[in-house]
């Protein structure tokens, strides 16, 4: 009996270390925040009403008299980053996978494009904003050696090109990840599969659909959900290179939060937008945990 | 030897992407050594070439936010950010890859979920906590906060390490009488070594790139860390490149430096997220 409560007790010591910190820095602050997002400013408990504020409130969804340019309010301009960032970089992070096998220098080509993950974020934000600055940025050199005067103003300071400026700044920040990620993957494909695949004729394109698709399944699911995680989460590159604006024009969830707070000392309306936040993320989480207990 | 046409193709289009992708990284870089006058016009002319250090110097004695000490304070944070988290969770990395115990499941959920969970969930009650402990705007704070941030993917990515190692050394060893600590110190963590320099190597970098908990916890401007004076050195309406374009380079050199000599460990790191949980 003795030796079995001294067992339980040193194996509990493997555990106590690590949850004793994170109960007091990172559980219960986030308990805390979201007991803060039901209270009123002055402390009484008001149910979801908090919620329903902040929801309807403009900075968050910004969707009347569609079709016009952002701001749609930080909510949507999350979702539209979703919906451009997320293909852009997964299906581009793929094909140069698939590429750079048969390319010489592939090594160095990877570690060129990985660098947008291995820079600090505010960083990111500068360079995001340099490049689309008219006369130094290369992006308005771009468009202005073709002509193209519209595009070639500088993007962070107009509200219709603010949001999409930041969006494809996060594309060469982040391509590097899915790429990495699929760059091992296929090493990991046997090569038999592909020799059993050209025995029976299989056009490239159907290998590629039938065996190379389906092996990466779990690359993918893993490259889709940490790419959402860091879409929903980003905050340095528009705090760094627009502020959120012009107006809100390229606002997000987590800027937001930190304006309703450091800007607004609104700790309610702040663990509101904190919780939604939250809430986007552990939907993703919960998907991708699944994923990995099915398999 | 015949060239197929196809080669040369994938050639010029992987080679053209590097080129584009390492292009912001030149601009940037031409504009810390170059005065803005020069550049004003695109920082692919030549015309007038008169590249100098000097804005480099400016960044690291600028009279408010000075970069030379941003840095010493980023190093300060960042390296027991890094010790302190990676022997506690692998501990406990141990202790959910071998025990198993009631609850084990709910906890190991847990840990997952804080992995998603934004920093921005923790900050407000945080604040007054760090605050109640006198620990707001000090080294110590921000280190705790680091540390225990950074514990939850750090237990997840050594559990998963070591749940691939074989336990048959392990069990031999318990046949001999070896206690658990015993086992897990003189043989496990040595078996972890590549691991943990894995997790190190990104904790250290996430904790150095950090830039939204040092913003909270510190506001002292020479506790601040690298990212922060950066960040700092942007006036509200200017927008100085020369100064933001040399301190860019100079918060990046740490990161982009242990990348290009850990790289292996770097992207080993990076690609633990896909094996198998």
């Amino acid at each position: 009996m003795k030796t079995k409560i001294a067992k339980k007790i040193s194996l509990s010591l493997f555990f106590i270390p690590a949850i004793i910190p994170m109960i007091i820095f990172v559980i219960f602050p986030i308990l805390q925040t979201i007991y803060i997002s039901f209270l009123s400013p002055k402390g009484e408990f008001v149910g979801l009403s908090n919620y329903f504020d902040v929801l309807g409130k403009k900075d968050i969804v910004n969707l009347g008299g569609l079709p016009r340019f952002p701001p749609w309010g930080a909510l949507i301009q999350n979702l539209v980053w979703i919906a451009i960032h997320l293909p852009i970089t997964t299906f581009f992070g793929l094909v140069l996978a698939i590429i750079l096998r048969e390319v010489k220098g592939a090594s160095i080509i990877k570690s060129v494009i990985f660098l947008g993950m291995v820079v600090p974020m505010i960083v990111g934000g500068i360079i995001i904003r340099f490049m689309f600055t008219e006369g130094v940025g290369i992006v308005n050199g771009f468009f202005g050696m073709l002509g193209l005067k519209g595009l070639s103003k500088t993007w962070i300071a107009f509200p219709d090109t603010a949001l999409f400026a930041l969006i494809f700044g996060s594309v060469w920040l982040w391509t590097g990840f899915s790429l990495i990620l699929y760059s091992a993957g296929l090493a990991a494909i046997p090569e038999d599969y592909y020799e059993a695949a050209k025995i029976d004729g299989a056009s490239p394109l159907r290998t590629f659909f039938r065996i190379t698709l389906p092996l990466l399944k779990p690359v993918t699911v893993v490259v889709v959900a940490m790419t959402i995680l860091w879409e929903l989460k980003i905050f340095d590159i528009v705090y760094m290179a627009t502020f959120g604006g012009p107006g809100g024009a390229s606002n997000v969830l987590a800027l937001l939060m930190y304006l309703y707070w450091a800007y607004g000392l609104d700790y309610t309306r702040a663990s509101v937008v904190a919780v939604l936040l939250t809430v986007l993320t552990l939907i993703i989480a919960t998907w991708l945990l699944k994923y990995l207990v099915e398999r | 030897m015949r060239i197929r046409k196809s080669t040369i193709v994938i050639h010029v289009i992987a080679w053209s992407v590097a080129l584009l992708w390492v292009l912001p990284f030149l601009g940037v870089f031409m504009a810390a050594i170059r005065p803005f006058k020069e550049i004003v016009y695109g920082w692919w002319r030549f015309e007038e070439f008169n590249p100098s250090l000097k804005f480099f110097a400016n960044a690291l004695n600028n009279p408010s936010f000075p970069m030379s000490r941003g840095i010493i304070n980023s190093f300060i944070i960042a390296i027991p950010s890094t010790i302190i988290p990676l022997l506690i969770a692998s501990l406990t990395a141990y202790g959910f890859a071998r025990f198993s115990f009631p609850l084990k499941d709910y906890l190991f959920v847990t840990i997952v979920f804080l992995m998603a969970v934004p920093q921005q969930m923790m900050v407000i009650p945080l604040f007054f906590i760090m605050k109640d402990l006198a620990l707001l705007n000090t080294y110590l704070g921000l280190i705790l906060i680091h540390s225990s941030w950074g514990l939850a993917w750090i237990i997840f990515f050594m559990r998963n390490y070591f749940s691939i190692l074989p336990v048959d050394v392990e069990e031999a060893a318990r046949v001999d009488g070896a206690s658990h600590f015993k086992i897990f110190y003189r043989i496990v963590l040595p078996m972890a070594v590549p691991a943990l320099i894995s997790a190190a190597v990104l904790q250290f970098t996430w904790v150095w790139n950090d830039f939204f908990f040092a913003m909270m916890f510190l506001y002292d401007p020479g506790k601040m860390v690298a990212t922060q004076c950066l960040a700092s050195q942007k006036g509200e309406l200017h927008f100085d490149w020369e100064l933001l374009s040399a301190g860019s380079i100079l918060v990046m050199i740490v990161p982009v430096l242990i990348y290009a000599f850990l790289q292996k460990y770097y992207i080993r790191g990076m690609i633990g997220w896909v094996r198998k949980g």
